[in-house]
C-alpha cells in the first residue's frame, strides 16, 4: 500500500493545494470536466473540492459504464436472464440498476432467474464449463478498460469451442462520447457551461493510449491532462490545466506517466480489433443516440454474441420525467438543480441514471456532500 | 478449534451426513445431540437435561439479545458459523453494559450437511464458549430438507446483567465527546470475501471474530458513565455512526487518518471499489465518552489483545445534526454515509 499512499499523503497534498491557490487566477473561472465517474468518486470521497480555490469547478462528465447503460438495454439484461435454463454473469455494480418498472437483475433473481455476480470474464467462462447444459451470457459493459477481457473470454470461447457461452456486448467508447458533448447542438451556448479542459482517464489511456485524445485539442482548442484515479494525481492534474490554459497552451499531457503512453497497449487494442467491430448508432442512457459510439461483436464470431443468437423483443422504456441526468451528464447542471434530488431520487431509490451507480454525480453529491447541496438547496429556494 | 476425536474411538462416522431423521425427535436427534453439541458444550447448566436452562437469580438488570447467523462461507479464515455465533451475541450483550450469564443456541440444519462440519462447527461453538466463561445453557436443533437451507444456520440468544449505575443508551450521546475505535476495521468482511468462491484471493487477513466482553466490563470499570459501546458489525463502522446521529440534534466529525485499517484490507478494498468504512467487523466495537475520559477508557481497552489497536477517531458534534463527517486523508470534507442496499464491487 506504499505506493498508494504516496498519493493520498496529507502533506504534498496541501503544497499541491498551495501552488493551486497561487497560480489560479481569481480574476476568472476554471471549468474542468473530469469525464470518468472514477474521477468524480475520488474527487468526492477524499473532499478535493475542499483543497481547490471556489474559482475552479469541477464539472461531471458521462463517464460512469453503470450509468449510461440506458434501461432499454437493462431490461434486454433481464430478459435474457429469465430465459429458460440460463445463467446471466455480470460484474456486482449492475445488479442493483432499476430498469422499467423498477425491475432490476437483483429482482429477477430474487424471482428465480439465475443471475451470478462475477469478477471477471473468465468467471464466467467457468460457470458455462461447468453448466454445459446450461446457456451461460455474459453482460459485458464499460468503457476501453473493460473490452479486452471481453474481447479475451469469446477468443477463449472460441478456442474452446465453448458453445453455451455468449456476450451480450454494451461496451462503449471515451472519445466518441466526450466529442458528443462538446457538438452537441442542443445545448443552449447561453445556457452551457464552458469547458476550459478535461481531465482523461487513465485506466482507458492505458489501453487506447493519449492519442485519440489529440483531436479534443486540435480541434475543440481543449486541454486535456490524462490524470490518475488517486486524489493527488488528479490534483497535479489540476495544476496542469490551470498552467495551460494560463499560458495560453492547447495540449494533450499526460500526469499518469507511470502507466500511460502515447500509443497505448498495441496487444489489447489488436484484441479488441479482432473481436469487436463500431457499431454505426448506440444510445446512452442520458445523451441519447450516438453514432460510432460503441462496440458490436464481429460477425466472425457472431455465435459469441448473445444478441444475434437469442430473439430479445422490441420493447420501450420510460425514463422518469423530470430527471435532469442528460444536463448534469454534460456538465451544463448540477445535481442540486434537479427538483427530484434528495427528495423522491436518492440511491435506495434512483430515478435517472446519475443516481443508479456510486460514481454517478447525484449518487457523489447525496453520498459525500449532503449537508452542504441540501443547505444550498434551501437556500435557492428561498430567494 | 479442537480437531475431529481419533475415528478409534468415533462418535459417528468419517462420512456420516444428517437425515431428516436427525430432526425428527426419535433416538437419532437424542444421538446427535449427546454425540455432538452436548459433547462440545458441556456444561453443568446443559447437563439439567431438561428443557429449560435454570438460572440463579442475578442481581442487576437483565438484558437479553439474540441474533440469527448466517454465513457463506460457513468456515473462513480465523474463525466459523460457530465462533461467529457465541461472539455475536455475547457482544451484543457486552455492548449493553451487561455481564453476559448464558447463551442459548438454536440449529437448523440441512439434510445432508456432512456430521463432520457439524461436529467442528459445535466444537468451535464450545470452545469459544468456554474461553468465554458463559456456558451454552440450552439449545434446540432442527433439520430441513436438503435445499430449503444453507447447511447450517445457527440462532443464539444472550443473557446478561448490567450492574445498577451503568445506563449505556444512545440517549446519553452529547456533542463534545470523544468517539474510540477498538482497532483495525475491515478485517472480518475482507476475511469472508476473501473465502467466498469466485473470488478466492490470497490474504494473510484472518477475521478478527472475538468476545469483547471482558474488555467492555474493563472499560466500563475504568469510566462508569460511558455513554455508548456499540460493535460495528454488518454495515460497518459508516452503518454505526449513522445509526447513532439519524434523527437526532447532533453530528459526529472523524477523522480517516486515525482510524485504524490494516494495509492489506485497504489494498483488498482498494482491488475491489470497496469502502472499509462499510466492511463488517465482529471484534471491534466503538465508544463514546466525555471527552475528560477518552484517555482512561483507551489506556482500558489497550490493555486487553482485542483492544491493542485502540483509537480516538472524533467527536460528536453540535454542528450539521444527522450527518457524520470526516475530514479526508488529504484534508478535504466529506459526508460519510450509510451504504445503500448491497456493497457491491465496481467493475473498473
Ligand atoms: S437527482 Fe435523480 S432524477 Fe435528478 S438528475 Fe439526479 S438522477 Fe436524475
Amino acid at each position: 500500500m506504499k505506493y498508494v499512499d504516496e498519493f493520498r499523503d496529507r502533506a504534498l497534498a496541501e503544497k499541491l493545494s498551495a501552488a493551486i491557490h497561487a497560480e489560479a487566477d481569481p480574476a476568472r473561472d476554471y471549468n474542468f470536466m473530469e469525464f470518468c465517474g472514477g474521477h468524480t468518486h475520488a474527487i468526492f470521497r477524499y473532499g478535493v473540492q475542499d483543497l481547490v480555490p471556489a474559482n475552479v469547478h469541477f464539472i461531471h462528465g458521462p463517464g460512469c459504464p453503470v450509468c449510461i447503460l440506458p434501461i432499454r438495454r437493462l431490461d434486454d439484461a433481464i430478459e435474457l436472464a429469465e430465459m429458460p435454463g440460463a445463467i446471466l454473469c455480470s460484474y456486482g455494480d449492475m445488479l442493483r440498476v432499476p430498469g422499467s418498472k423498477r425491475r432490476s437483475l437483483m429482482s429477477a433473481k430474487a424471482d428465480g432467474a439465475d443471475v451470478r455476480m462475477v469478477y471477471s470474464t473468465l468467471d464466467a467462462l467457468a460457470i458455462a464449463r461447468a453448466n454445459p447444459d446450461r446457456q451461460v451470457v455474459f453482460l459485458g459493459i464499460g468503457f476501453e478498460t473493460t473490452t479486452p477481457p471481453s474481447a479475451l473470454a469469446i477468443r477463449q470461447a472460441a478456442d474452446e469451442g465453448l458453445e453455451n457461452f455468449s456476450v451480450f456486448c454494451n461496451h462503449v467508447l471515451t472519445p466518441a462520447a466526450i466529442r458528443h458533448i462538446l457538438d452537441a447542438p442542443e445545448i443552449d451556448p447561453e445556457q452551457a457551461v464552458r469547458l476550459d479542459g478535461f481531465l482523461g482517464p487513465s485506466h482507458v489511456s492505458t489501453v487506447i493510449g493519449s492519442k485519440p485524445y489529440e483531436f479534443l485539442a486540435e480541434k475543440y482548442a481543449k486541454p486535456v491532462v490524462i490524470a490518475g484515479f488517486e486524489p493527488l494525481d488528479v490534483m497535479q492534474s489540476v495544476l496542469m490545466l490551470i498552467r495551460q490554459v494560463n499560458d495560453g497552451r492547447v495540449a494533450v499531457e499526460n500526469q499518469y506517466t507511470r502507466v500511460v503512453t502515447r500509443e497505448g497497449n498495441a496487444k489489447a487494442q489488436e484484441l479488441v480489433d479482432d473481436v469487436f467491430e463500431l457499431r454505426p448508432t448506440f444510445e446512452w442512457r442520458g445523451l441519447g443516440w450516438m453514432a460510432d459510439s460503441a462496440l458490436a461483436i464481429r460477425d466472425k464470431y457472431a455465435r459469441f454474441d448473445a444478441e444475434k443468437r437469442f430473439p430479445i423483443s422490441e420493447k420501450t422504456a420510460r425514463e422518469v420525467k423530470s430527471c435532469e441526468c442528460p444536463a448534469i451528464l454534460r456538465g451544463v447542471k448540477k445535481p442540486k438543480d434537479c427538483k427530484l434530488f434528495g427528495k423522491v431520487c436518492t440511491p435506495e431509490n434512483p430515478m435517472g441514471s446519475c443516481m443508479v451507480s456510486s460514481e454517478g454525480a447525484c449518487a457523489a453529491y447525496w453520498t459525500y456532500r449532503r449537508a452542504e447541496t441540501l443547505a444550498e438547496m434551501a437556500l435557492e429556494a428561498a430567494e | 478449534m479442537t480437531a475431529l476425536e481419533p475415528l478409534g474411538k468415533a462418535r459417528f462416522r468419517a462420512d456420516e451426513r444428517v437425515t431428516m431423521s436427525h430432526g425428527g425427535g426419535a433416538r437419532a436427534m437424542a444421538d446427535l445431540i449427546r454425540k455432538v453439541f452436548a459433547h462440545h458444550f458441556a456444561n453443568p447448566l446443559l447437563d439439567q437435561h431438561h428443557d429449560v436452562a435454570r438460572l440463579d437469580r442475578p442481581e442487576g438488570r437483565i438484558v437479553v439479545s439474540t441474533d440469527g447467523h448466517v454465513i457463506s462461507p460457513l468456515f473462513f479464515p480465523g474463525g466459523d458459523i460457530g465462533s461467529l455465533a457465541v461472539h455475536g451475541t455475547l457482544n451484543d450483550v457486552a455492548m449493553g453494559g451487561a455481564r453476559p450469564v448464558a447463551l442459548t443456541a438454536g440449529f437448523i440444519i440441512e439434510e445432508g450437511f456432512p456430521l463432520a462440519d457439524l461436529d467442528r462447527i459445535a466444537a468451535s461453538m464450545g470452545e469459544a464458549a468456554r474461553k468465554a466463561g458463559v456456558p451454552i445453557a440450552t439449545g434446540d436443533t432442527k433439520v430441513v430438507e436438503r435445499g430449503k437451507g444453507d447447511g447450517v444456520f445457527i440462532t443464539t440468544t444472550g443473557i446478561g446483567v448490567v450492574p445498577d449505575g451503568v445506563e449505556i443508551s444512545p440517549e446519553r450521546i452529547a456533542p463534545g465527546q470523544a468517539i474510540l475505535l477498538s482497532g483495525p476495521i475491515g478485517d472480518h468482511g475482507v476475511a469472508i470475501l476473501s473465502a467466498r468462491q469466485g473470488l478466492e484471493f490470497g490474504t494473510s487477513i484472518v477475521s478478527d471474530s472475538a468476545a469483547l466482553h471482558r474488555m467492555a466490563a474493563d472499560m466500563i470499570a475504568a469510566a462508569p458513565d460511558i455513554a455508548l459501546l456499540r460493535d460495528p458489525t454488518r454495515g460497518g463502522l459508516s452503518a454505526t455512526l449513522n445509526e447513532l446521529v439519524e434523527g437526532t440534534r447532533h453530528g459526529m466529525l472523524i477523522d480517516e487518518r486515525a482510524i485504524p485499517v490494516r494495509p492489506e484490507v485497504a489494498s483488498a478494498c482498494e482491488l475491489l471499489g470497496l469502502d472499509p468504512l462499510h466492511i463488517a467487523n465482529e471484534g471491534k466495537l466503538v465508544c463514546i465518552c466525555d471527552a475528560v475520559d477518552a484517555d482512561r477508557v483507551l489506556a482500558a481497552m489497550h490493555a486487553h489483545p482485542e483492544g491493542a489497536g485502540a483509537a480516538l477517531i472524533g467527536h460528536v458534534t453540535a454542528e450539521q445534526p444527522g450527518f457524520v463527517r470526516m475530514t479526508t486523508r488529504i484534508g478535504g470534507m466529506r459526508v460519510v454515509d450509510w451504504l445503500s442496499g448491497e456493497q457491491l464491487p465496481r467493475i473498473c
